[in-house]
């Protein structure tokens, strides 16, 4: 029964656009954009544990790859462009900085999203002569919720794979502890490159994908950093070393920041800061493992 | 023909010579002691071989493979396995996660029931078989310490680095350990034990190399090693034959 959940559930995803009005699919786009980034970002950081900021680097080139060539080449090709250049990136920031640890690597690619909006502003400015670009593609919304949905799914069936496979064991021991993993016999560069190219190429992905909801594109909206922050809690909240834990955590945040960045529009940088703070210090292993937790305590207070 | 063969090893931290051109054989199926004084160079020495530092000079060899130079994951797989000086488990694994790693990493690559029957084997040896699938972060520290040799063991290594691990423990479990390692040296492995206890030194190991300020001051027979002059000397104030 537990097996065929996951289907279900894709189902019902699948199905909701037919019973939604534009304003909730709207929502459930950015709800199943958050599950895909927060999954795609815990395929690397959930068991090495190396905190990354740089999602929005990431996913904010995919949006530029696709505001750049959406009006000279056909919408595929464009995704399949975008993907390369998120991993080709990824390749070149990993080689660089993978040898960093703890505090330093955060750093870095938090850095690394302001890097990559100012070079590309300057290039707008300077070179090209214009900030800001439109997408006109004749993509609709049910269709990029279909296309989100599916690299969702696609996200969450690669880390599956992974946890099963000898990788996600190496990514474990070098999360617990780098000199074991290397003297064990895991080569920790090409290890960690694996799994943060893989990482990146679906952040970037996703932002290609989203990008037609924006219509207007300017280096300022794409690399906004509460995307990596939030993509972080959400991960963080709902366990970021399971497999669902980060869909799980993605889906109610949203909602919540969702209601609140409506509501109150002022003192919402506040309830995110505050959020931020209790997940690390009341559910510092996610939801998920906080269940278990009180289960077990549970089962041996009843036995 | 030598096994393992360390040819004037330099390390130089900044000012400090840390191992200062040392040379040595140990031939296969020998278990040797590594001693000195504390900061004379020992574990260093150790983390040379196992690639965890690299050398400032001089060369290393496994079988005649260069080991100096590649990185401690191929060291690993070529063939060498340790323990720490501080004890290294892998907290949010299981015991048989723990153990079974070396195998599947290890030169022969193993999975599923396969690497799960290296880890058990493993365990078995070091008698913590009983609890296979508890988290590592419960064990007690000598329990760590007998994990931690589990897992060097599921390496299937023709060369086994130990610091310092019968270090910390009563005197009844320094038997065990000491039965323990004995039992290994049947089993035709390598060993290079750095050891402070003097009574588990000459239990085990017919010969010593002993280290003093980062220079090789004896490489001898254990019962001569422990009356040379020099080495009572490097001891200077600690009793050689307590």
């Amino acid at each position: 029964m537990r097996r065929y959940l996951p289907i279900v559930g894709f189902l019902v995803f699948a199905a909701a656009p037919f019973a939604v009005s534009d304003y909730g699919l709207g929502l459930l786009i950015g709800a199943v954009t958050y599950v895909t980034l927060a999954s795609a970002w815990a395929l690397f950081s959930g068991h090495t544990r190396y905190i990354s900021l740089a999602t929005v680097a990431f996913y904010g080139t995919g949006a530029y790859v696709v505001a750049v060539l959406n009006e000279t080449l056909p919408y595929g090709l464009v995704l399949i462009i975008a993907a390369l250049i998120g991993a080709l990136m990824a390749l070149l920031v990993g080689l660089s900085t993978l040898r960093l640890a703890g505090v330093y690597f955060v750093i870095f690619t938090f850095g690394l999203a302001e890097l990559v909006r100012q070079l590309i502003t300057w290039y707008e400015v300077n070179v090209t002569g214009t900030l800001g670009r439109y997408i006109f593609l004749d993509v609709t919304a049910r269709e990029i919720y279909w296309q989100m949905l599916a690299l969702a799914a696609v996200t969450i069936g690669l880390t599956a794979f992974i946890h099963r496979h000898r990788l996600g064991l190496a990514l474990r021991v070098i999360g617990d502890d780098e000199v074991v993993a290397a003297h064990a016999g895991i080569p920790l560069a090409r290890t960690k490159l694996l799994a943060f190219v893989a990482s990146a190429t679906i952040l970037t992905l996703a932002g290609a994908i989203a990008s037609p909801r924006w219509v207007y594109v300017e280096p300022a909206i794409v690399f906004n950093s509460t995307v990596s922050f939030l993509t972080v809690i959400m991960a963080l909240l709902g366990g970021a070393n399971r497999l669902w834990g980060p869909a799980l955590g993605a889906v109610p945040l949203f909602f919540a920041f969702e209601y609140l960045s409506v509501n109150l529009p002022n003192t919402y940088p506040i309830v995110l800061g505050l959020l931020f703070i209790a997940v690390v210090f009341v559910l510092p292993d996610g939801v998920l493992a906080g269940i278990e937790k009180l289960r077990a305590r549970w089962k041996r207070g009843a036995a | 023909m030598s096994l393992l063969s360390i040819e004037s090893v330099t390390k130089r931290f900044g000012g400090l010579t840390a191992v200062d051109d040392v040379s040595f054989t140990l031939d296969a199926g020998e278990i040797v002691g590594l001693l000195g004084p504390n900061g004379s160079g020992k574990t260093t020495l150790i983390n040379l071989v196992s690639g965890n530092l690299p050398v400032s000079s001089g060369r290393i060899t496994l079988a005649g493979a260069t080991l100096t130079g590649r990185r401690p994951d191929q060291i690993a797989r070529a063939g060498v396995a340790r323990t720490f000086q501080l004890v290294r488990i892998l907290p949010s694994l299981t015991l048989s996660e723990n153990v079974m790693i070396p195998a599947v990493f290890g030169a022969k690559a193993h999975w599923g029931a396969e690497a799960l029957a290296v880890a058990q084997d493993a365990l078995k040896q070091v008698g913590l078989d009983d609890r296979a699938d508890m988290s590592a972060s419960r064990l007690s520290y000598i329990d760590q310490k007998r994990l931690e040799l589990a897992r060097a063991l599921a390496a299937e290594p023709q060369v086994l680095l130990l610091d310092e691990w019968l270090a910390g423990l009563n005197p009844s479990e320094l038997a065990e350990g000491i039965a323990l390692i004995r039992g290994l040296t049947d089993s035709g492995i390598t060993i290079l034990m750095v050891e402070h206890i003097m009574e588990a030194v000459r239990a085990l190991c017919p010969r010593v190399i002993v280290m003093n300020s980062g220079q090789l001051i004896a490489d001898e027979a254990t019962e001569t090693a422990l009356t040379d002059p020099q080495v009572i000397a490097a001891y200077l104030g600690e009793s050689v034959d307590a």
